[in-house]
């Protein structure tokens, strides 16, 4: 019998032969093209990390200039026995300025002045007011100060400046780098831990800018956020899995609920203008209204998660529970929730994880305004942690810049750890039926 | 009572509700021979005190709190004399904030009406919040004297509660319409102020973006620019950048991590994956405005200036390259796990066959199972091109400004996220055309997202039928 | 178990070896030693010798020896979990596809070690075909899914030669006539029976020289499991068939030699005749006359 496939027999092993090193080399190239891809994916990761860390882990250091401060009540302006609100007016630019140009003797000129003057910080200013304050026995004496350094210098000491760059494209001119140098070789530059970027509000200036305001603001809107989206996530997530009748209302709740998931961010944040801040009149940049909208943005993922976790409890354990003669609502509460609990604990922190590093919405509500001081209140005017970084990443200062890495590592930071801790949880308390 | 001190009295009282509630009904229980005469246990009694006493309690609360401010106002600025009536909604806004300022005493030097009026907004905050605990207090003692006289061993009070309870869990999942009918009716509501002024067929059509002409008074809708096809275009241009980044990269990793790699490599590249879409994107559009979009403007220049090429010598610094590239990898993830989910769906038998005949892996994926996951592969990257449509902080720290049609990928372009940004952050003049324009914006960007996602979901749900 | 063969004897393991079986379970490990009947033939296609197939470190197969012979059917039964489709996976190597499993022993095609580093896993399976459990066409078109196997080996030249491999494969696994006006639809649509024996065809489509088919007909109602086994009776006249059952009827009626596994281990080998009649193992016997299973 000799058919076509007979004949092919007869010939396949040699027109395979020929095929197979092609074919063997299409696999090898198509397996390339997977590790290729999965490593300039995970590189992109590595960049990504890398140039933000590189750029960002001098934030959290700060450069004082080490000064002998002349506290003159004459030069300070202040009368016979002043009293603290004297003392609060004083003059302490004056002295300091008297003693960086001690330092600096050199500086003669106007413009040279000028530039010596700003190797310390305003920031300093305070500073010192803020300890004599404290010790109004100080007024008189000569101190030894480390001031807090201004911008340029701080960043040169921190070798963000290229000292080897044409000095008509550094902020950082060659004569106050011969200053520097003579301030450097006499001990009078010392790098510290930067205390002001954990403790200050947003500020003009890069050496004082910190990041307490908006962390405190994003602790607000979190808290808001939680409070409302995790009980009202739960119960509709119960109510969805455990009660709801099959028809048209709850189909209708699904599908709005897997919409929602997919709405882009920045459309909550118009909700959020056209209805908490135009309608309800309630105040603008408060954590308050980020806290109302976040939610709204978090309630799918709760929601589809709570699902999920209530799903994966099995009807075993409800059987049994109805068997005894619970009604439904007991055997929810009583032992269907405490069992997904775990589950929906861990969606949550995702979705809180989410919330935490959202922005648009937030510019829309107006948490996009300069602040200084640090919300006290969830209806204080406030920004959030990566809105402040937006602002910051706006602001073409080289201090900033470091800055805004500096705070996104922190918000990394947080991010990492809430991550975490839905993972730990998940591997640690979610039963496996 | 000021609302801290109100709230705990309340709390206090329904406590007492639930106590009053549970002896009462154990106290009707004795003469009957024990609680076991009772239709539901002590506690549910109890419960179905509080439900009575606090429930309506906490509406009122609720309703005072959203209408208060709104009926003071109201009644402040009614109060006023005559030339304030005709001041414009934005004037008497301000007016109002002035009067709340005098009366806590900020701002003492005014003239005599706002003076009279401060102190009439202070009498009326000061009657609003006795009023309302007056109010609060007698509905909840109402609350628990009714239950206390409603409660009788045959009350099947835990039906009762749990009536209620199903009542506010359905409430709960009723927020998800009301959220979408909020979003409906807040964009809508501007929108159609906007169409009003701007024909839709210019916005949808038009050529030319310049709303900042718009912002003098006098040229209030009678000129600025609102043809949002630039905007549309950038948008394209820069969602098209990003999916030819993500689409390639993140389906072969899927299609590696399912189909070759060891578990542990899959267990390990797979979270690391999903770390890239954990990143907020703010610090994406941090690192494309500061770090890709410079890195490839040097090279697109240090190209054009080798080769003589105008196209890359005239990069612009804020590339539409730059943004859709960086939002190309943030959609990696987003585009590998989808893909994971439908391709690990396709049967295992398939791929039996499809080897069992002498096919090699790569055959089998490229000829078998990717025809086969082929809609799902596409629901999720219409999903992901929705993803990237809305995406807002990438392009608003990388992209540009300038509504440009072009289709220059080193060129700067402007999207329709970052139009709807900028008109709405900082001051913002109400009624103005600029502002309604964000708000078109944002209907159309919700239809749109809304839109692919219903076609993904269906093409995938189809595909998830024929495995099932 | 250190049991050796001759190779070439061909009556090496007769007569009982392990004492009379009492109770299964535990202490089988001493009621089972060596492979009863005739494991080996005159004119194997296919040799196994000592093989061992081990997931992580479960054991599933042990030490088994087996020929299948060329045209022949051998039908491979037992109860559910011992190891005959493994055993089947190892025959073209579909085991490799399982990254735990582990497979060692000599299996040999026409003399030439399967497993051997010079043997190339895809001209081995396009020597060795395999059916499934449960039908498995390709989301293409009828026509697409038999030219699969000729495309992608690069069997043929022409379309018109392609046209005429998938007619023969159709016509041999009798499916011409029903499907020959709806080449071009989906393969899906097909019923099961009709699936399957488009599988069969698929398979065909490459002139194997074995085809392995496992629990071909588990999936089928019983008309369509009949018309494949007719079709299996007509194909054996070309084709050396190994075949999984869970039937032992089926096995009766289409073999020509049966394998009886039991945990792992190759029990009895013989003329399916002699196995559905007399078996030599106490375990074969108890398991066709159905006292498990």
């Amino acid at each position: 019998m000799t058919d076509i496939l007979n004949e092919m027999a007869t010939r396949r092993e040699q027109k395979l032969k020929r095929s197979l090193s092609k074919r063997y080399r299409q696999e090898v190239v198509f397996k390339a093209f997977g590790v290729a891809s999965i490593v300039s994916a995970l590189l992109f990761l590595v960049i990504l990390l890398w140039t933000i860390f590189a750029q960002g882990h001098t934030a959290f250091q700060t450069t004082q200039v080490r000064l002998s401060v002349d506290l003159d009540p004459v030069t300070l302006g202040l009368p016979d026995n002043p009293t603290e609100q004297d003392i609060f007016r004083a003059s302490f630019g004056t002295v300091l300025r008297d003693a960086i140009m001690a330092k600096i003797p050199e500086a003669s000129s106007r413009r040279e002045r000028r530039a010596v003057i700003e190797f310390i910080s305003t920031g300093a200013t305070y500073d010192l007011r803020d300890k004599v304050i404290a010790n109004p026995e100080l007024i008189g004496q000569t101190i030894e100060y480390w001031a807090l350094a201004g911008d340029d210098l701080n960043q040169f000491n921190k070798g963000n400046i290229d000292r080897n760059v044409d000095e008509s494209n550094r902020q950082f001119k060659d004569n106050q780098i011969a200053w520097f140098d003579k301030l450097d070789a006499n001990g009078d530059i010392k790098t510290t831990f930067n205390t002001n970027f954990f403790t200050n509000g947003d500020s003009r200036d890069a050496e004082m800018a910190g990041i307490a305001g908006s962390i405190v603001g994003s602790f607000y809107v979190l808290v808001v956020t939680l409070l409302l989206s995790f009980p009202i996530g739960v119960a509709a997530a119960v109510y969805l899995e455990e009660f709801a009748p099959k028809n048209r209302v709850t189909e209708i709740i699904e599908i709005n609920i897997n919409n929602l998931a997919a709405v882009p961010s920045i459309v909550f944040g118009l909700l959020g203008l056209a209805i908490f801040l135009n309608v309800a009149h309630l105040p603008r940049s408060a954590p308050v209204v980020g806290g109302l909208v976040l939610t709204l943005m978090s309630l799918p993922t709760i929601i589809i998660s709570s699902r999920a976790a209530i799903k994966a409890v099995p009807p075993s354990i409800r059987e049994a529970a109805t068997g005894m003669g619970a009604s439904k609502m007991q055997v929810v509460l009583q032992h269907v929730l405490p069992l997904a609990m775990p589950g929906m604990m861990t969606g949550t922190i995702i979705a809180m994880a989410q919330a935490l590093g959202e922005t648009a919405p937030l510019l829309m509500i107006g948490m996009v305004a300069f602040i200084v001081d640090i919300p006290s209140g969830p209806m204080d005017a406030a920004t959030v942690l990566p809105v402040q970084i937006y602002t910051w990443a706006e602001n073409p200062e080289l201090g900033f810049r470091e800055n805004t890495s500096g705070a996104i590592i922190v918000l990394l930071g947080f991010l990492a750890f809430m991550n975490a801790t839905a993972v730990y949880l998940r591997k640690r308390l979610e039963r496996r039926w | 009572m000021q609302t801290p001190t109100l709230l705990t009295v309340l709390v206090i009282l329904v406590l007492a509700g639930y106590w009053i509630g549970r002896q009462r009904s154990i106290q009707l229980a004795q003469p009957a021979g024990g609680i076991r005469f009772l239709r539901s246990l002590p506690n549910y009694y109890g419960l179905m005190a509080v439900v009575w006493a606090g429930v309506p309690a906490v509406l009122v609360l609720l309703l005072w709190g959203a209408f208060d401010s709104v009926l003071v106002r109201g009644m402040v600025m009614a109060g006023l004399p005559e030339q304030f009536q005709q001041l414009t909604a934005e004037r008497q806004g301000l007016i109002f904030n002035q009067i709340g300022n005098i009366a806590r005493g900020a701002d003492p030097s005014a003239d005599p009406a706002l003076l009279a009026a401060a102190e009439h907004y202070k009498n009326l905050l000061q009657i609003s919040v006795v009023a309302r605990s007056i109010v609060l207090l007698s509905i909840v003692f109402a609350g628990i004297g009714i239950a206390y006289f409603y409660i009788k061993p045959e009350v099947r009070a835990r039906e009762h509660f749990e009536a209620v309870l199903r009542t506010s869990l359905l409430t709960c999942s009723l927020i998800a319409i009301f959220t979408t009918l909020g979003i409906v009716m807040s964009v809508l509501w501007e929108s159609i102020k906007f169409f009003r002024i701007i024909p839709p067929t210019e916005f949808l059509f038009g050529l030319q973006w310049s709303p900042q002409i718009a912002l003098r008074a006098d040229q209030q809708g009678a000129s600025g620019a609102f043809g949002a096809i630039p905007l549309f275009a950038g948008t394209l241009l820069i969602a098209a950048i990003a999916l030819i980044v993500a689409v390639p990269i993140g389906l072969m990793s899927a299609i590696y991590l399912a189909e070759y790699a060891k578990p542990k490599v899959r267990n390990t590249v797979k979270p690391l994956l999903e770390v890239l879409a954990g990143i907020p994107t703010v610090v994406y559009g941090f690192f494309a405005a500061l770090t890709a979009a410079p890195f490839i403007r040097d090279v697109a220049h240090w190209i054009g200036n080798t080769f003589g090429w105008e196209v890359f010598a005239n990069a612009s610094a804020q590339s539409a390259l730059a943004a859709g590239a960086v939002m190309g990898i943030m959609i990696i993830p987003f585009i590998s796990s989808l893909a994971d989910d439908v391709i690990t769906a396709v049967p295992r038998s398939l791929r039996d066959g499809s080897l069992a005949i002498g096919a090699t892996r790569s055959e089998t994926i490229r000829k078998v199972i990717f025809p086969a996951a082929l809609p799902g592969i596409v629901g999720s990257i219409i999903l992901a091109a929705s993803r990237a449509i809305g995406e807002t902080m990438i392009v608003v720290m990388a992209a540009g400004l300038s509504a440009k049609l072009t289709a220059n990928p080193l060129d700067s372009v402007t999207t329709v996220t970052v139009q709807i940004a900028t008109l709405l952050v900082g001051d913002q003049e109400f009624d103005s055309p600029k502002t309604m324009a964000a708000f078109a914006l944002g209907l159309t960007l919700f239809v749109v997202t809304l839109g692919l996602n219903f076609i993904a979901l269906k093409v995938v749900n189809k595909y998830r039928e024929q495995y099932d | 178990m250190d049991t050796t063969f001759k190779h070439t004897s061909v009556e090496t393991s007769t007569g009982p070896v392990a004492s009379e079986p009492t109770t299964l379970g535990t202490d089988l490990e001493q009621e089972v030693g060596e492979t009863v009947g005739d494991a080996f033939v005159d004119d194997p296609r296919m040799k196994a010798r000592n093989v061992d197939v081990f997931y992580a470190d479960k054991q599933a197969i042990h030490n088994v020896s087996l020929d299948i012979g060329r045209n022949e059917v051998l039908s491979m039964i037992g109860p559910s979990g011992c190891g005959k489709s493994t055993f089947l996976r190892s025959i073209n190597r579909m085991n490799d596809t399982i990254d735990i499993c582990k497979v060692t022993g000599s299996i040999t095609l026409d003399g030439e070690d399967i497993y051997d580093r010079s043997m190339d896993v895809v001209s081995l399976r396009a020597r060795v075909g395999m059916v499934f459990q449960k039908p498995n066409p390709f989301p293409k078109s009828i026509y697409d899914n038999i030219a699969y196997g000729p495309r992608i080996h690069g069997l043929v030249e022409r379309r018109a030669e392609l046209d005429e491999v998938v007619e023969t494969s159709l016509r041999k696994a009798g499916l011409w006539e029903e499907v020959k006006d709806r080449l071009d639809q989906p393969a899906t649509g097909l019923s099961g029976g009709q699936q399957q024996r488009l599988c069969i065809a698929r398979t065909i489509a490459i002139s194997p020289e074995v085809i392995l088919m496992d629990e071909p007909c588990s999936a089928l109602d019983p008309i369509a499991t009949a018309r494949i086994e007719e079709l299996i009776a007509e194909l054996s006249e070309n084709y050396t068939i190994a075949i999984v059952t869970h039937s032992m009827q089926q096995a009766a009626r289409v073999s020509d030699r049966t394998a009886y596994f039991h945990l792992g281990k190759l029990i009895e080998v013989g003329a399916t005749d002699k196995i559905f009649t007399s078996p030599d193992h106490k375990l074969t016997e108890d398991y066709i006359t159905g006292r498990f299973g």
